[in-house]
């Protein structure tokens, strides 16, 4: 089996980073992971293209620079960038097209495909390689996801990817979802998979969607993400090695990158703690993590409290800003 | 004054039980394009005459609107507003196409009154840049974001194939109205079940010193100023001051006409053209009046 892996440590990991990477953090893990052989690199600010932001935090450094030195970084890997329709636009796809990006990946709530229609069909134009995200893909039934997936083949996406955003699906509702699209999809576009760890089960629920027809899986080296992190790429590879699927990556230089350049750019390692757990739980986007804690700070609140009251108001991605309102609730409330 | 609605989707329809409640605008005709719309039957069922033959139709009626509601696409509008304007006919215009001076009622309805063409900016631009202009009237605003959270449910397909113009959009609505330096939009569709109640915030950048309470009073105010003419709109929470930044959380119910309480974001956009029609009827009027 062959299997195309992305690593994502350099968008997903600018939440845990709060969006804080220099040109020179990301110069040294882009030729850290090219070196090892990893053919897909993304790199944008966390929330997307034109994510920097109050709602979101704000890059400090441009994040059209960054793309720029990674382009000029990798020698074999390509350079995805991520785009969330209602917070980038078509000119920033452009952009990254300029400096550099090959494959663009547009991310929609699971429920709300047809917003991407119009930057798939510019991507393609340009030639670029285009990926879908379906996010937060554990709030809907397999059947249902399947039906949005194929409105973003038909716009030009030649990859469709279950996002578990919040950490939030348990094995076989890995591979329910998997094979649903790979049934409504067939040849016109690929499957993939996007997994967090804070249900603990980011690597087994990537061999479940590989085993039920997902070929591209994403991951991020030392697992430097959003909640309690992604997938963690290096011992994702080496459980392929062991399975015989193929992915090209060497393991003992993701490794040793992993240990040597990743793990000093982290602030601290993701952990499978009590915050990162009641995501999982409670499926939360996994990038309201660190919003939760800043406001649970700001307002003296209990950031799992917060967590919990996102889930209980189904709240999706992009909507960080109604955390400041749930905080407020709670400091009402009393709960500290 | 005589009005007719061109577009016969969420919008336009919420908008005709706006107008057949005015005291000063008649609506008579609704036209659309597509026969299965509800929106058409729901008109002509209230006496108003229908067709699917769009803005073509209208335009070779032999009585014609004095005034007409554009609810389409940006790209239709497009195309009539030179033929509206030939016939002599004022638009107001509730796509993001722009032929005309943004115009937001409790900001800068007066200074255009007269304008031949209105656009209304989008449907969060109503709702956040009278607060973005509430900041900016007390101290200088150098960047404004807004977030707005609507319903799934609530966000037609036209909205949803162009949501890069509804960001752009409402972007320069927050600088040329709002009066900041640099603007910023988020749009995010929710599709919990029940559907949530719109929902904006508003953050702007303060400098350190500036007098938080004199912005507090001034957001008070503007949201008096809204909720007279969207009695639904209000302030969720008192605005929130962090280390350079003041932060503004409304909502807003909508009145329930066509679509449901939650779709406020239809809400705001219909009452916002209704309130700009009928301060036009009623200058149109004193005009006349004068000049009897």
């Amino acid at each position: 089996m062959q299997l195309r892996l992305t690593d994502t440590s350099l968008r997903d990991g600018s939440h845990h980073k709060r969006h804080q990477f220099t040109v020179e953090d990301v110069r040294s893990i882009v030729a850290a992971l090219d070196g090892a052989g990893v053919p897909v690199i993304e790199v944008t600010h966390g929330d997307g293209l034109g994510g920097s932001s109050f709602n979101y935090g704000f890059s400090l450094t441009p994040e059209q620079e960054l793309i720029k030195v990674a382009a000029e970084t990798a020698q074999q890997a390509k350079i995805a960038v991520l785009m969330l329709p209602g917070v980038g636009v078509k000119d920033d796809i452009l952009v990254s097209q300029d400096n550099g990006a090959s494959i663009v990946r547009i991310a929609t709530h699971c429920t709300e495909a047809d917003v991407s229609v119009q930057h798939f069909q510019l991507a393609r134009e340009r030639g670029l390689e285009t990926v879908g995200f379906l996010m937060m893909a554990h709030s809907q039934p397999p059947e249902a996801l399947a039906k949005q997936a194929r409105i973003m083949a038909d716009a030009g996406c030649q990859c469709v990817y279950v996002v578990d955003s919040a950490g939030a699906l348990v094995l076989e509702q890995v591979s329910d979802r998997v094979a649903a699209l790979v049934d409504e999809l067939g040849d016109d576009a690929q499957v993939g998979f996007h997994g967090h760890e804070n249900l603990g089960l980011s690597v087994a629920n990537s061999v479940a969607a590989a085993r039920a027809g997902a070929k591209q899986i994403d991951g991020s080296v030392r697992g430097f993400g959003a909640g309690a992190g992604n997938t963690p790429l290096e011992a994702f590879v080496g459980v392929c090695d062991k399975l015989g699927f193929s992915t090209g990556v060497d393991f003992f230089k993701i490794v040793d990158a992993a240990e040597d350049v990743v793990r000093p750019v982290m602030p601290e390692e993701c952990l499978l703690d009590r915050m990162a757990l009641m995501m999982g739980y409670a499926g939360v986007y996994s990038s309201f993590l660190k919003h939760a804690y800043t406001q649970a700070q700001r307002y003296g609140v209990s950031g799992a409290h917060i967590l919990v009251r996102a889930g209980e108001r189904k709240l999706v991605g992009g909507q960080e800003d109604q955390l400041i309102d749930i905080a407020l609730e709670l400091s009402r409330e009393n709960v500290r | 004054m005589k009005a007719a609605i061109v577009g016969s989707g969420n919008i336009g329809t919420d908008l005709l039980y706006k107008l057949l409640r005015s005291d000063v605008l008649e609506p008579r005709w609704m036209v659309g394009i597509d026969p299965a719309s509800e929106g058409l039957k729901r008109a002509a069922s209230l006496g108003l005459e229908v067709s699917v033959d769009g803005a073509e139709w209208l335009l070779r009626q032999e009585e014609l609107p004095d005034i007409v509601f554009e609810a389409t696409s940006a790209a239709v509008h497009r195309a009539n507003a030179p033929r509206y304007a030939e016939a002599g006919i004022r638009a107001i215009d509730l796509t993001p196409a722009a032929v005309g001076p943004y115009v937001v009622p409790p900001v800068n309805l007066g200074e255009h009154q007269d304008a031949p063409n209105i656009n209304l900016i989008t449907c969060g631009g109503q709702a956040t840049i009278p607060m973005v202009h509430a900041v900016s009237r007390v101290v200088p605003v150098e960047y404004a974001e807004i977030v707005a959270s609507v319903a799934s449910v609530s966000a037609g397909p036209g909205t949803r194939a162009n949501i890069d113009e509804f960001t752009r959009t409402t972007s320069k609505g927050i600088e040329a109205i709002g009066g900041a330096s640099r603007g910023k939009a988020i749009i995010v569709l929710n599709p919990a079940n029940p559907p949530m109640i719109m929902r904006d915030t508003i953050f702007c950048a303060i400098p350190a010193d500036a007098d938080t309470e004199a912005i507090t009073d001034s957001i008070a105010r503007m949201e008096t100023d809204i909720r007279s003419y969207v009695p639904g709109f209000r302030l969720l929470r008192e605005p929130q001051y962090d280390a350079g930044r003041v932060a503004i959380f409304v909502e807003i119910e909508g009145a329930g006409d066509f679509l449901p309480p939650y779709a406020g974001n239809l809400d705001i956009m219909t009452a916002a053209a209704t309130k700009v029609g009928e301060e036009i009827a009623r200058a149109a009027a004193v005009d006349r009046h004068v000049t009897a």
